[in-house]
């Protein structure tokens, strides 16, 4: 079996990021779909943590203070989308992405 | 005989992208939230394999302890009955069409990354300051502690002031009963 290299944790990096896309096509739960959406910022962080591992000079972090940026901004979208969905809750009951159809003619 | 770094990281590898399928076949919303329990984790492990045990730490910390509870918190406040949820309530596309979608994303990061002739350094390329194989993983907090206060100070202040502003909108936004509270006043 072959030494783990770069291009191992990109192959897990890019599974993570197909199957989040996949998970946000697929679904429509709303919160469910959010789920998916931590799938693909997980799969660029890891991108970012590999390659500052294999490529980068020894002693520079700068691709994980892109993951470190990343994780604070998912946490902060996860909190607004959250509260953007119990107002959808309280307005029409549900969560399904397709029942919130107000807006169309 | 396979060295253990392989078997872990194999392991985790596993560990991580069943999951992540675990969270586009299952039905009940709660498994989601487990299933994505469990990828979060293999992620955090794959980034402690990755040298980087300061976001490992953080991934835990945030995702699997914020965010992760978050989720649930949406979860019982957005259905009825959100443990004895009748299965078959959630409607959703066939899970085909999702891993139709997934596998043909996959497939052109694959032939992306294959194809591409990473920079990656040689044993060689050691002595110019360039890393290759295992090394000696030394801790990553202060460094990444140092660099946020010098070259990444201003992506730091302007994300602790957006963080302020979105806890402050979530709540505004998410708290109850605005109208009644307008047509009383």
């Amino acid at each position: 079996m072959p030494d783990i290299g770069l291009n191992a944790y990109l192959l897990v990096a890019a599974a993570i990021f197909s199957v989040g896309l996949g998970v946000v096509v697929v679904r429509r739960n709303a919160i469910a779909v959010l789920c998916g959406l931590e799938l693909i910022l997980n799969g660029a962080a890891l991108n970012f943590v590999a390659l500052n591992r294999y490529t980068g000079p020894v002693g520079r972090v700068d691709g994980q203070m892109f993951a470190v940026f990343i994780i604070i901004l998912a946490a902060a979208e996860a909190a607004i989308a959250l509260a953007i969905l119990l107002n959808l809750y309280q307005m029409t009951n549900t969560v399904q992405i397709d029942e919130a159809d107000s807006l169309r003619n | 005989m396979l060295e253990f770094e392989t078997i872990v990281f194999y392991a985790l590898a596993v560990a991580t992208v069943i999951p992540a399928l675990g969270v586009m076949m299952a039905k009940d919303i709660v498994r989601v939230a487990f299933w994505l329990l469990a990828s979060l984790s293999g992620v955090a492990g794959l980034f402690i394999m990755l040298d980087a045990d300061f976001l490992g730490v953080t991934q835990v910390l945030v995702y699997i302890g914020g965010i992760l509870v978050l989720i649930l918190f949406g979860i019982m406040m957005t259905h009825r009955d959100p443990v004895l949820m009748d299965a078959g309530e959630e409607r959703r596309r066939s899970p085909f069409t999702g891993l139709a979608v997934t596998l043909v994303t996959f497939g052109a990061l694959l032939g992306v990354i294959i194809g591409t002739g990473w920079n990656t350094a040689t044993a060689g390329d050691q002595s110019r300051g360039l890393r290759s194989g295992p090394l000696a993983s030394e801790p990553t907090a202060a460094p990444i502690g140092k660099a946020l206060l010098t070259d990444y100070v201003l992506p730091f202040e302007i994300v602790s002031v957006l963080l302020l502003v979105v806890l402050c909108g979530a709540a505004y936004i998410a708290r109850r009963g605005r109208d009644e509270e307008a047509s009383n006043a």
